[in-house]
């Protein structure tokens, strides 16, 4: 127990360690009075929508759809976490609503 | 002071509710997989990242290598360099708050300082520190109260890492609103999916995340010249 304790803290401390670095990464490079080459600017607006998607497919990458549920569970309540945003722009709403749909689903629904 | 304080206070409320929900969340999903109060204390202190103290909670619990740990950052949290970039200039003359308000500087927090100027009477450089705190301390807040139900009341908690997800598909669904060109984000899940079929759930993360950007780097022509008309148009 010991053991994976200390291991859970290295985890956490190079997590920490990687976030800072990027975090202060930017403002050591840039931060020095040259203006930010435009390639780099571009990288900045471009990269935050397509990082979203990636993630959503990270979330998504052992929903098999071929499986026993066909990875409805997952398709139900990320169609109404998408759908209710679009309805009431409501972060914490989509959020809560999805999930405890999705808990449903695995719980009951899809066993 | 006051005015700054009571300001940056009210800015702040959407992200209180928000933090303190999500961090809610985090707190029970981490909590769930045998990690409690002083976790959650010490990751969302230290760490500050939401969508990586989520991921970090399956690195954690699945007793990931360092490495992949590291690496697994690096792709998550990669945006805050960009972040940053759009920092430099708003955030030089900040004193010594300066690494604090760089630490701080998560999705939320960027969104509250980077949207224009302060009314009058407001001291930026104060109403910068102070939302990036209120920020900070909302998000641990939730976090431990999230670790402290999840460990008093036990429940069936499976599933209950959906919030992730729906976490992601709502960043995502504004962004896809808000944006004028889909490209980047169809380049995101087009080059994510295609590296999921060749690479496998475990290993698709590190290629999608070159071939976004070798993607993004060719398309650069056509997607900064339409930039440039959007923003001459902004201006107009």
């Amino acid at each position: 127990m010991f053991g994976i304790d200390l291991h859970a803290a290295a985890l956490v401390a190079v997590i920490a360690a990687v976030t800072i670095l990027l975090r202060f990464l930017p403002f050591a490079v840039f931060g020095g009075g040259r203006p930010t080459p435009r390639y780099v600017v571009y990288l900045g607006r471009v990269l935050p929508c397509a990082i979203m998607a990636m993630l959503v497919v990270y979330c998504l990458r052992n929903a098999d759809p071929l499986g026993p549920t066909h990875a409805l569970p997952e398709l139900l309540a990320g169609a109404a976490v998408v759908g209710l945003q679009l309805w009431r722009k409501n972060t914490l709403l989509s959020i809560a609503a999805g999930t405890v749909l999705y808990m449903v689903l695995v719980q009951r629904v899809f066993v | 002071m006051v005015k700054t304080a009571k300001y940056a206070l009210v800015q702040s409320l959407p992200v209180m509710a928000g933090y303190l929900v999500l961090g809610l969340g985090f707190g029970v999903l981490l909590a769930s997989k045998g990690y409690g109060v002083g976790w959650a204390f010490a990751m969302s202190t230290l760490i500050y990242a939401g969508s990586m103290q989520y991921v970090a909670v399956d690195l954690v619990a699945g007793g990931a290598s360092l490495i992949a740990a590291a690496l697994m950052t690096l792709t998550v949290n990669a945006r805050h360099l960009f972040y940053g970039i759009s920092m430099v200039e708003r955030y030089r003359h900040t004193g010594p708050a300066k690494p604090y308000l760089i630490f701080a500087l998560t999705d939320e927090t960027y969104s509250l300082v980077c949207s224009g100027g302060v009314p009058e009477g407001v001291d930026q450089k104060g109403y910068f520190f102070l939302v990036s705190l209120f920020d900070h301390l909302y998000w641990i807040a939730g976090s431990v109260a999230g670790a402290l139900v999840g460990t008093l009341l036990p429940f069936d908690s499976t599933g209950i890492d959906f919030s992730m997800t729906a976490l992601f598909l709502v960043v995502m669904t504004e962004q896809w609103r808000t944006a004028r060109d889909h490209r980047p984000a169809l380049t995101g899940l087009g080059v994510s999916v295609v590296c999921l079929l060749i690479f496998g759930p475990e290993e698709f993360l590190i290629p999608a995340m070159i071939g976004i950007t070798v993607v993004l780097t060719v398309l650069r022509p056509a997607l900064q010249s339409k930039e440039e008309e959007e923003a001459a148009h902004v201006r107009d």
